[in-house]
């Protein structure tokens, strides 16, 4: 995190330091649009095209924002590039604008979005900050994805549209599990997923906050 | 000047927000011609789509336009009501309006709509003196909200072709399944009325189908199923389209048969 060169802020977002997995951002959304792959990319890149721009023009005048309204001035940035890619998905994509329903306007209170802008774009170059909400859309297009094709693959057999496995409703064997195509079921699933991930670079596990206990401790209660 | 001078804020809040708003109001109205014509082409899609004329890949402007044409109907009195040019009557908007829209309360309210119109549009495919298939909108509560689809019928007034619907919240992979291809085939053939002279519809669904007015149910969502069979109750009596259909079902029955013989001629021949 500490050095900030331009590749190291589009790339570690997608795994070392992953909105969703490791900084728990974004949750929301993820949940509501992975029961489809399609959906789940085009939603995937309309939040890389929003983190990115606005993160670039928070950075463009960011040496002019008075602190004192600067949360207001990100947020009028960030709102009204999502009603811009909220039009642009009515125009050009309507089967899938109507598929996301609110969920593309509901960009504007991803926190990911939000924290980079006050977190990465306040302190940097336009330049870096764009790579950067690329970086973080990314990340979060990533975890969209995995989580997407898990469901949708388990939950109506098909990945992007294509069956895959032939669901008992078509004619076919496999039995649709329900639970993966509502919502909860994302949480298994980015569930599952953080303690991959986790698995993968114990460094990303967190140290405890505080000590429990002891009389507490669960190895003990074993 | 400081970043944090009053003077400062205001400049930057207010300029911010003429910037934005341009943005804002230049997509909405640049776009806004090719949104409606999206929703018109959802809307027409679905038309086609419930008539089996669709295919992937048409000119569906083209066929739509070659081939269908949108009535309004007066529900009363099932005659066409011409004071409504069908290209802008809403009839959604109907509903709401006092003047052509009427409350439904308790057993009345079958469809769970609270608001019926008295006017409505239906799209008749072919001639549309003798349609070959009139498409009816339908819509009512399913088990989390309001569908909508359409109900296409044979010239005959009383036989089913295909039912859709193009707005839904039901559950997936249970109640969503009414947009499954192969439940919607199961409509083909069905007949809506029992007998000639009925008005009340005896078409609807059951866990165990059988005969020419009963309709598997989907299994796992008997409240969606419950839900399409209130609806169809609803739009096919004379509170919806029984009295227009009555028209087609009395009057078609000789044209009918005459279309009949030729056909039987031609085969023969």
């Amino acid at each position: 995190m500490a050095d900030v060169t331009p590749k190291s802020v589009l790339t570690t977002p997608i795994f070392q330091n992953n909105p969703i997995a490791l900084q728990i951002l974004g949750i929301c959304s993820a949940l509501a649009v992975t029961t489809s792959l399609g959906v789940s990319m085009v939603m995937a890149f309309a939040v890389i095209f929003v983190t990115s721009l606005s993160n670039f023009f928070v950075s463009l005048i960011r040496n002019h924002i008075p602190s004192s309204i600067r949360i207001i001035v990100q947020m009028t940035i960030i709102a009204s590039l999502v009603i811009v890619v909220d039009q642009i998905l009515k125009a050009y994509a309507y089967e899938m604008s109507k598929q996301l329903s609110v969920f593309v306007g509901l960009i504007i209170t991803n926190c990911i979005v939000m924290g980079r802008a006050e977190g990465f774009a306040m302190s940097n170059s336009p330049g870096l900050s764009f790579l950067d909400g690329v970086g973080n859309g990314l990340g979060y297009g990533f975890v969209l994805m995995v989580v997407g094709f898990v469901r949708e693959l388990l939950g109506s057999g098909s990945v992007f549209g294509f069956t895959v496995l032939q669901t008992v409703q078509d004619g076919g064997w496999y039995v649709g599990n329900g639970l993966l195509l509502l919502p909860p079921s994302a949480f298994f699933v980015i569930g599952l997923l953080i303690w991959v991930m986790r698995s993968l670079n114990p460094e990303q596990v967190e140290e405890n906050e505080f000590q429990m206990k002891e009389n507490t401790q669960p190895k003990e209660a074993v | 000047m400081g970043n944090n001078s009053i003077k400062k804020t205001l400049i930057v809040a207010f300029a911010l927000c003429i910037v934005c708003s341009v943005i804002v109001s230049t997509a909405a109205v640049a776009l806004r011609p090719q949104q409606q014509l999206n929703q018109e082409l959802d809307r027409k899609t679905n038309i086609l789509n419930v008539a089996k004329l669709y295919e992937e890949g048409m000119d569906v402007e083209e066929v739509f336009g070659d081939e269908i044409t949108a009535r309004v109907v007066d529900l009363k009195t099932g005659e066409y009501a011409e004071q409504f040019d069908p290209e802008t009557f809403n009839q959604f908007e109907a509903a709401s309006d006092p003047a052509t829209g009427r409350t439904l309360s308790g057993p009345e309210d079958l469809a769970g709509i609270s608001r019926a119109e008295n006017y409505a549009t239906v799209y008749l495919v072919g001639d549309p003196d003798s349609p070959e298939q009139i498409v009816l909108p339908i819509r009512g509560q399913g088990l989390w909200g309001l569908m909508s689809g359409f109900l296409s019928v044979k010239g005959d007034g009383n036989t089913i072709i295909s039912i859709t619907y193009y707005e839904l919240s039901e559950t997936p992979g249970l109640g969503a399944e009414v947009n499954n291809p192969r439940w919607q085939s199961l409509w083909e053939g069905k007949e809506i009325y029992a007998e000639s002279g009925d008005l009340t519809p005896e078409i609807h669904l059951s866990k165990s189908a059988s005969g020419e007015h009963e309709v598997d149910a989907l299994s796992g969502a008997t409240l969606t199923s419950n839900g399409v069979t209130n609806m169809l109750k609803f739009w096919l009596s004379t509170e919806g389209f029984a009295e227009y259909l009555a028209r087609f079902r009395d009057g078609v029955s000789q044209a009918e048969a005459q279309q009949a013989d030729v056909e039987l001629e031609s085969e023969g021949a």
